[in-house]
């Protein structure tokens, strides 16, 4: 036996030893690729996708036509995918931003001075505007295929509520790099709600939590786009996945 | 031919060596047709019950009836044969009762001699399988059963493709286009034009045709929500076809023309005072495109 097979063979008692061992098969529960002795059975096909707390998001089996790429074009899972990516980046960001008179400089910090600071901050900004898109392209393909007919009107209507606050969530985080770009933009559209009949003024002020754009603003977006308004998009994602599977899967086929 | 649970066979077997006084070895072997049927000539023991009360004479017991049951017994036996071989898992053992055989013999006999006749000899008290129905659902369902796959691989594996593409591409767009950062915020200073982020530009551009009122507050609420999350309370029709819902996908259609349009106009073609501009010839007046066309 060559030294090579000999390196090998150890190679392989080692991962087997280590994959059958207990830390792996107390961390991963049965069925999973990553316990030892996995072998691509039905059950195991099951096993993967309810043995685990993330994919447990899928039903063990779908409908075969909703597989086919150009049916979705994964629009809806790249929604949430971003959604994600933006939460991840988001986070990142918040170590170096203050929402105060100072935002301005720790946003020029980001993009001179702090490592990788300028390309997390422009996935943030680009992310943000394909959510929007990806978004609307999705609820574009559910309205195209019927999909919000029965009994998935009520879905139809948690997504149309899920727009609005990827619309809310991008347009809150306009304002926050506190440059004249954010701070007029916020303006063009705080005016518009003070165009809302009756409460108008009143919805105005509370947006800018006064008359105008000040930092009172950038500190109430500032909330708004890292607390409030990602709450309360989880509880209605969640709401909406759920009724995905409840309503029978993905819709069709035509 | 369909397999007869063994433990029901045995049953039904227990039973017929019972009734014909038999072995259970030989029952069996009538049973899977592997000896003939015994064939039973005459009424065994109920006889005996049949002659004790005979004595009472209200019971006109012509001897006609007495072997009229005995081939209606043996008329049963084949009918169990046959359908004992179509048997799928539920089996519904039929009791035939004897009785109708010793039945001539009927209630005066207690009167007489209560003691001495046994009324539940052996052959009497018998359960015997008849038939064997298979069991099926009285209303029969109508869906179809669906094509499915299984999630892992088929629908994860291109799942995750698509988001590590998505990766890539947004990655590989933040390194060549610049997020933009303009001066700090003024609010003394109004930059000519102030437009709003890219998908609310649409409306922007609507209200420079309309009043407020309507393009900023009537449009969005009542269409942009009230009617988008009512549309599948409104369009009751419940076809998915294209085919055959052209109303509907003509709206939509002319929807995404009219924003789109909107959009595009807001974005390319309005500049300083929100008057017309081309962008090829007076440039772009959006910042979140302005490096994109530095990049070149």
């Amino acid at each position: 036996m060559s030294f090579r097979d000999r390196l090998k063979e150890t190679r392989a008692k080692a991962s087997d030893g280590f994959r059958g061992g207990k830390l792996m098969s107390s961390i991963f529960r049965p069925g999973s690729p990553f316990r030892k002795g996995y072998v691509d059975s039905p059950r195991n096909r099951s096993y993967v996708v309810m043995n685990n707390v993330l994919y447990h998001l899928h039903p063990v089996k779908v409908k075969r036509h909703g597989v086919r790429l150009s049916y979705t074009l994964c629009l809806g899972g790249l929604s949430f995918f971003l959604f994600i990516v933006l939460t991840i980046t988001g986070i990142w960001l918040m170590f170096y931003f203050r929402p105060t008179e100072l935002a301005y400089v720790d946003i020029q910090n980001l993009q001179t001075t702090i490592a990788f600071g300028s390309l997390v901050r422009n996935m943030h900004r680009w992310g943000a505007h394909l959510m929007v898109l990806v978004v609307f392209l999705h609820m574009s393909r559910v309205f195209y295929h019927g999909a919000y007919k029965a009994p998935r009107e009520f879905n139809w209507v948690i997504g149309v509520i899920l727009l609005l606050l990827t619309l809310l969530l991008s347009f809150t985080g306009y304002l926050l790099p506190w440059d004249q770009l954010a701070i007029w933009a916020v303006t063009v559209g705080g005016n518009m709600a003070g165009y809302v009949p009756v409460v108008g003024a009143q919805v105005k002020f509370g947006l800018f939590a006064g008359l105008e754009a000040t930092t009172a603003t950038l500190l109430r977006f500032y909330v708004l786009h890292v607390l409030f308004f990602p709450f309360i998009i989880v509880i209605f994602m969640a709401v909406h996945f759920w009724r995905v599977r409840k309503d029978g899967g993905i819709s069709g086929p035509l | 031919m369909v397999d007869i649970p063994e433990h029901l066979l045995q049953r039904s077997a227990e039973a017929r060596a019972k009734a014909l006084g038999i072995s259970i070895e030989q029952a069996m072997a009538e049973m899977k047709g592997q000896s003939d049927p015994t064939v039973i000539s005459k009424e065994p023991e109920v006889k005996v019950i049949d002659e004790t009360p005979t004595p009472t004479a209200e019971t006109p017991a012509p001897p006609p009836e007495t072997s009229a049951p005995a081939p209606a017994a043996e008329t049963v036996t084949p009918i169990k044969e046959e359908h004992a071989a179509e048997t799928t898992e539920k089996v519904a053992a039929v009791k035939i009762d004897e009785k109708p055989a010793a039945a001539k013999p009927p209630p005066p006999a207690k009167a007489d001699a209560p003691d001495e006749v046994d009324f539940a000899p052996e052959v009497k008290v018998t359960q015997r399988l008849l038939t064997v129905v298979k069991a099926k659902p009285i209303q029969k369902p109508v869906k179809e059963p669906i094509d499915k796959v299984n999630t892992w691989p088929h629908l994860m594996l291109p799942e995750f493709v698509a988001l590590m593409a998505m990766t890539a591409f947004l990655i590989f767009l933040s390194a060549i286009l610049q997020a933009p950062l303009l001066e700090e915020a003024n609010p003394n200073v109004t930059p000519n034009p102030a437009k709003a982020p890219w998908y609310f530009l649409g409306l922007q551009e609507m209200l420079s045709y309309w009043d407020p009122q309507i393009a900023g507050v009537m449009i969005p609420t009542v269409v942009g929500l009230i009617l988008w999350m009512a549309f599948p309370y409104i369009d009751r029709n419940p076809e998915t076809h294209p085919s055959k819902r052209k109303f509907a996908i003509m709206f939509y259609t002319f929807f995404l023309a009219g924003a789109g349009t909107l959009t595009i106009i807001g974005v390319l073609f309005r500049g300083p005072g929100w008057n017309w501009v081309y962008p090829w010839i007076d440039g772009i007046w959006f910042d979140d495109l302005l490096d994109w066309i530095h990049f070149e």
